[in-house]
């Protein structure tokens, strides 16, 4: 109807909104992993696309940056640091995933909704690409706001960010696009070095309440000081244990005996 | 269009039934050895479901003191109508003589139908595994349905009718071109068949631990002819699925309107292309992958239903999608 | 034509009159019936006749002497009359076979006429008095029959939750009427039809209709009474409460909104369109967790209201956006998923009252085994359990595949609420479709297949021949609906262009009788040879493998993977069955939760599971307004004990007041 370039532009995009989707499916972290590589592959396909079609060059200066920084580098580096640092390898989410997802649709009904009535003067193939980049972005957000897990926040963060780079490279002729996306590149890099050394300052210092706190939530981390004379405060110990042991109930509790 | 018939006509509705009744046994013969094949096993002979269905067929049937004659009547409508529901479906063809009898919907419906009497047989003799399986049946079903359903309505909006006579002919001429909605529903339908097949992720079709049975809880109770046609519908469920992603997704090489026996027969050779690489596509998906729990499949149809749900959500809002 | 129909509803009243008179005897019983009988099939005559004829109208010279009593019979009412002949028939010729074990028939007998009479006068009424007055007679003949059985455990608040919100749906219905009446105070329904309300008296009007006859049909949130009504009435009252009753309401809704109320505003649509969905959905995920099985059939009753519901929304948005061919569709749609529910669910409770009489057993989890010891009642029940799930070839699926093509149409609506809301809905249809096959394959499977769970199950004994046909006619219709859908689609035709302006196009001209909603080239069905097609393949089937294969059979113990288990009690029950669907839904919707109580090692008691689920609509809007209102009794409850010097007082301050207000107003 309107053109392969057209068609592909939106497949790109439609693409990434698949992908966001699947990243709200995940439970794991090193698969959630693989789709942020996944959705940055494909946010760079089609930033890749409209270079060519909009005859704009610069733009594959950014595709460049979201395919070597967002799709290889940080990955990798978030996976080294989840196994380095032995995090909780399931991502624990607030409500259930069906619940997620069917919040996720809302969302895309909502930026739908908002945004292809605001744009009605604009021209087709840019505003429809504008509200699936908007999904994408309120997709990430959800899965921020979802996410118990410090990694996948990041996660969430980086596929928000990526949303925005396919709204910016979308809009023809949007100025400073490449200095947008290294400035947001610098930005991930810096969170994501700021959470490394956090973690590593919590692994290494002693401190006090608050670390028993988290031994609650990563028993894996701290298995091994819980034998420290130093933690040894009988009450706090024997507290921490039992709502451990109420955590993870065994046999009783909800999920029953079936699987 | 409706009512005119030529013989021509009659010949190639038969044709394709005797085609996807005879066809199916080796699609799943195939799947079989090459997932043995990648198991590093030399696997069963490709027309070994042949010769169990004959084997099967001369046995003597052992009926439970208790089963009621549902039990008995239940595989043959099961075959019956699933038989009904494959014939329906353009494979090499578009326009078969009866096509506008029955529509998409009609054609999952019919399925729904066959899938009722199986859980309604497998509850029948009274034991826990047939209730098991039932039970587990439908949920599955009721999430792959709707899902199935909503796929139904993103093509039918493109295309702009629910024959798949006319959603074969108008995607191959591509005119619609390459949709957002299309690429969802073709994600959706991929996760809704391997659902309905009892493939893994969903079920084992070759388990015999009651934690991962739901197919084969429900015909434990069968013994020879009428487990021959509960199996044989089985295959031919499996090629009406591929058919369909075939017929919606991949429509070229399908004839449409009058054509030469040497088209009809170039188009048969097409089509039995296409099962043979979905057989293998199949088989390798199977073997990647390992079989998910029970509480989380409904999590991956759900998925599926979303996915259809969205692209049926962007064709209402805007046409482009 | 009108005469008929008002000659009918007399000789009802006096039926009522000889059933008070005569309630013990036997002939008494046979009289009752049997007149019913022929009563209902001569309303049934007079609704079809109706249909594509002028209408007819009459003033009575009874009720209000200065209005009289308008009655007015046109297509619209015939079809609800055609529905009313129907169900009452069946349910009479049950009567008089399962009747004799009706412990206080002088409970029953009475009040069943009367029933059939004010639903009756319901649908030809044509001004708002008689309306109101049939409407209230319906309502009260109904609750006597819900109390016939006053000694059972639970009827006393069924009755009681019944009659408030029959109240209420006759409160709400008043203050419609009286909206529409307008300050000239025009109460005939020409009066209203000539004088359509201004825009903010429309949407007022709306919401009332919406609410009380909702509350009548079953709509979510007002449906709460029919899960505890239907279930506690007779069986044969049961059928006509949740076949017929709930259409009479349907009727009413359509009279006021599609009709009275002038032309519609678009978002009219839209929320009978998301109310619909929710009940459907909420319906059946309720079904699929009850036990009992007229509760069952209670809550898919719920179900199917809120999917005719659904084809109403959509109706009044298409006609909104004056799209008047797809409004045709989706009320054509509509109106035959009312007629076939009236003939499945009908089927349904005769069966289950069938079961309760031959076991006296109403919980599913102590039936079993059934289809050995009541064939035929068995397979009935399995048409009527086809037909319900919307399969092939059977009526239920017509009725479902018309809504779908109506949500299919997408006639570029402009507005945004309808562009977001009909693609959810048809999800929630899609989903509610799907759900409703999980639940009947439950009730059938856990009822009547399987071994036997309790000892009244293994004695139970078939039905006589009266309930058996009136069971047999109404499965047949299931039958003929589902493969010649095209006679009732060219009768509903007459009701779809007085209400929307357009019809569907003529079915019977069809070839091979297709079904035909829009056009050939979009889409179309044919259940007489898909029928056809799937018994001529059972037939290759059962004769090739007769011919080719060994026919040997012989009998021998259940397999069960090689552990038999003599005990019935190891067969799924129907809690079981459903937990993996109360796991994924309930758990969200129902707030379903499971715990499990595990005694330490070494103790020998018991462990013990406890299942909860809770009705959030009961919880979140009618416990609360409960609580307020036995708060505010409670506070009230103080005027009890005052003094006679504070009673004075009250006097006092009251006519000062009045003296104060009157001053005030001059």
């Amino acid at each position: 109807m309107n053109g392969l370039s057209f068609d592909i532009a939106h497949m790109l995009a439609g693409m990434l909104v698949l992908v966001s989707f699947m990243m709200l499916y995940q439970v794991r972290l090193y698969s959630l992993l693989h789709a942020l590589a996944l959705h940055a592959f494909v946010l760079s396909t089609s930033v890749a696309w409209q270079a060519y079609s909009q005859n704009a060059p610069h733009l594959y200066v950014t595709a460049a940056i979201a395919l070597c920084f967002k799709a290889i580098i940080i990955p990798w580096a978030l996976r080294g640091m989840v196994y380095r640092l032995g995090l909780h390898r399931e991502v624990e989410t607030v409500v259930g995933v069906g619940m997620t997802m069917l919040a996720g649709m809302a969302l895309v009904a909502l930026s739908l909704e908002v945004m292809l009535p605001a744009t009605s003067q604009a021209d087709p193939v840019t505003r429809e690409d504008i509200a699936l980049a908007l999904s994408v972005v309120l997709i990430g957000l959800l899965m921020m706001v979802t996410r118990r897990n410090a990694v996948s926040q990041v996660v969430g963060f980086m596929s928000l960010e990526n949303g925005i780079i396919l709204a910016a490279a979308g809009a023809q002729g949007m100025p400073l696009v490449v200095e947008l996306s290294v400035a947001f590149s610098v930005l991930i890099a810096f969170i994501v070095i700021g959470i490394v050394l956090f973690r590593i300052r919590e692994h290494f210092d002693t401190v006090d309440d608050d670390a028993l706190d988290r031994v609650r939530q990563h028993p894996g981390m701290f298995g091994a000081e819980i034998a420290d004379e130093r933690w040894r405060r009988p009450g706090k110990i024997e507290a921490a244990i039992a709502s451990d042991r109420r955590r993870k109930p065994g046999l009783v509790g909800s999920g029953g005996p079936h699987e | 269009m409706i009512g005119d018939f030529a013989p021509a006509d009659l010949a190639i509705q038969g044709g394709q039934m005797t085609l996807v009744l005879g066809l199916s046994p080796l699609l799943t013969g195939l799947v079989r050895k090459v997932k043995a094949r990648l198991q590093r096993r030399r696997g069963p002979p490709l027309l070994q479901p042949y010769r169990d269905l004959r084997r099967l067929l001369s046995k003597d049937a052992v009926l439970a003191e208790n089963a009621s004659w549902l039990f008995r009547a239940a595989p043959y409508l099961i075959f019956a109508v699933t038989w009904v529901a494959a014939a329906l479906v353009p494979t090499f063809a578009t326009g078969l003589l009866f096509s506008w009898s029955g529509d998409l919907i009609a054609i999952t419906a019919l399925l729904g139908s066959a899938r009722f009497i199986q859980a309604l047989a497998a509850m029948d003799i009274g034991t826990s595994f047939g209730g098991l399986g039932a039970s587990r049946e439908v949920m599955i079903a009721s999430l792959a349905e709707p899902a199935m359903l909503m796929i139904a309505f993103t093509v039918a909006l493109i295309v702009g009718s629910t024959q798949l006579s006319t959603i074969a002919a108008m995607l191959s001429t591509g005119d619609s071109g390459l949709r957002v909605s299309l690429a969802l529903a073709l994600v959706a339908l991929v996760i809704v068949s391997v659902a309905e097949n009892a493939r893994i992720p969903v079920d084992n079709p070759a388990t015999h631990l009651e934690l991962t049975m739901v197919h084969e809880a429900m015909v434990l109770e069968y013994s020879a002819r009428h487990l021959a046609m509960i199996e044989w519908a089985a295959y031919l469920k499996l090629l009406l699925y591929i058919s369909l992603i075939g017929c919606m997704f991949f429509p070229f090489g399908i004839v449409d309107g009058p054509a030469s026996p040497e088209r009809y027969l170039g188009a048969v050779g097409l089509y039995i292309a296409k099962l043979a690489s979905a057989g293998v596509l199949l088989a390798v998906f199977e073997t990647s992958i390992a079989k998910m729990r029970v509480f989380r499949v409904p999590n991956f149809l759900g998925a599926a239903l979303m996915l259809g749900l969205l692209g049926v959500l962007l064709l209402f809002v805007s046409q482009g999608m | 034509m009108i005469l008929v129909v008002l000659s009918a509803i007399l000789g009802l009243l006096g039926l009522a009159l000889t059933g008070a008179v005569f309630a013990h005897n036997a002939a008494g019983r046979i009289a009752v019936y049997g007149g019913s009988l022929l009563v209902c099939t001569a309303l049934l005559a007079a609704g079809i006749a109706a249909l594509g004829a002028e209408p007819s109208r009459l003033v009575l010279p009874v009720g209000l002497p200065w209005i009289g009593a308008h009655v007015r019979l046109d297509s619209l009412s015939g079809c609800f009359l055609a529905v009313i002949g129907l169900g009452g028939a069946g349910a009479s010729l049950y009567g008089i076979g399962q009747g004799r074990h009706e412990h206080d028939p002088q409970r029953v007998l009475p009040f069943y006429p009367a029933f059939l009479a004010g639903m009756a006068m319901v649908v030809i009424a044509d001004d708002a008095f008689s309306f109101l007055f049939a409407w209230e007679l319906m309502s009260f003949a109904s609750w006597a029959l819900v109390m016939a059985h006053h000694r059972a455990k639970g009827t006393a608040w069924a009755g009681f939750v019944y009659i408030v919100m029959a109240t209420f749906s006759g409160l709400a219905l008043l203050l419609c009427f009286g909206l529409l009446a307008g300050p000239a105070g025009g109460y005939s329904f020409d009066a209203m039809r000539a004088a359509p309300p201004a825009a903010g008296t429309e949407a007022l009007v709306f919401a009332l209709a919406l609410l009380g006859a909702g509350a009548k049909a079953g709509l979510v949130p007002v449906h709460v009474w029919l899960p505890l009504a239907h279930p506690a009435a007779p069986s044969h009252v049961s059928a006509l409460m949740s076949g017929v009753m709930t259409k009479v309401a349907l009727y009413g809704f359509l009279r006021i909104v599609f009709e009275l109320c002038g032309p519609p505003v678009w978002w009219f649509g839209l929320v009978v369109l998301v109310l619909g969905g929710i009940t459907a959905v909420l319906g059946v995920l309720h079904a699929l967790m009850e036990k009992d099985l007229k509760r069952l059939l209670a809550y898919s009753t719920v179900e199917n209201i809120g999917i005719v519901f659904l084809g109403f929304g959509l109706a009044l948005a298409f006609r909104a956006n004056g799209f008047a061919v797809g409004a045709a569709l989706a009320l054509t749609a509509a109106l035959f998923h009312a007629v076939n529910h009236a003939a499945f669910k009908s089927l349904l409770f005769l069966g289950a009252g069938a079961v309760l009489t031959a076991t006296g057993e109403r919980d599913m989890d102590r039936l079993g085994g059934l289809i050995h010891r009541m064939p035929r009642t068995a397979f009935l029940m399995l048409v009527g359990c086809i037909a319900i799930s919307a399969l092939p070839p059977l009526n239920g699926f017509v009725s479902e595949w018309l809504t779908f093509q109506a949500i299919l149409l997408r006639a570029e609506l402009p507005q945004w609420g309808l562009k977001l809301a009909i693609p959810a809905v048809g999800a929630l249809l899609a989903l509610a479709a799907a759900l409703a096959a999980a639940c009947f394959v439950r009730a059938f499977g856990i009822a009547f297949l399987g071994r036997p769970r309790s000892r009244q199950a293994a004695d139970a004994s078939e039905v006589d021949g009266w309930s058996f046909a009136a069971m047999a006619g109404f499965a047949t219709l299931c039958l003929l609906g589902g493969v010649l859908p095209g006679v009732v689609i060219d009768a509903l035709a007459p009701v779809s262009q007085a209400l929307v302006g357009a019809h569907m196009p003529a079915q019977l001209s069809v070839p091979w009788l297709t079904t035909v909603p829009v056009e050939a080239s979009r889409s179309s069905y044919n259940g007489l040879l898909l029928f056809g097609f799937i018994a001529l393949s059972s037939l290759i089937a059962v004769t090739a493998t007769h011919r080719f294969a060994s026919r040997a059979l012989r009998r021998g113990p259940a397999w069960d993977c090689g552990f038999p288990d003599a005990s019935p009690a190891t067969q799924y029950t129907a809690t079981s069955f459903s937990q993996p669907l109360r796991r994924v839904f309930g758990t969200l919707v129902l707030r379903a939760r499971e715990t499990v109580e595990m005694p330490p090692p070494g103790s020998v008691a018991p462990a013990r599971i406890h299942r909860s689920i809770s009705d959030p609509i009961w919880d979140f809007l009618y416990a609360p307004v409960g609580r307020a209102v036995a708060f505010t009794a409670g506070l009230l409850n103080y005027l009890q004990f005052l003094t006679i010097r504070r009673y004075l007082g009250f006097v006092f301050a009251a006519l000062v007041l009045l003296l104060a207000s009157l001053a005030i107003w001059q």
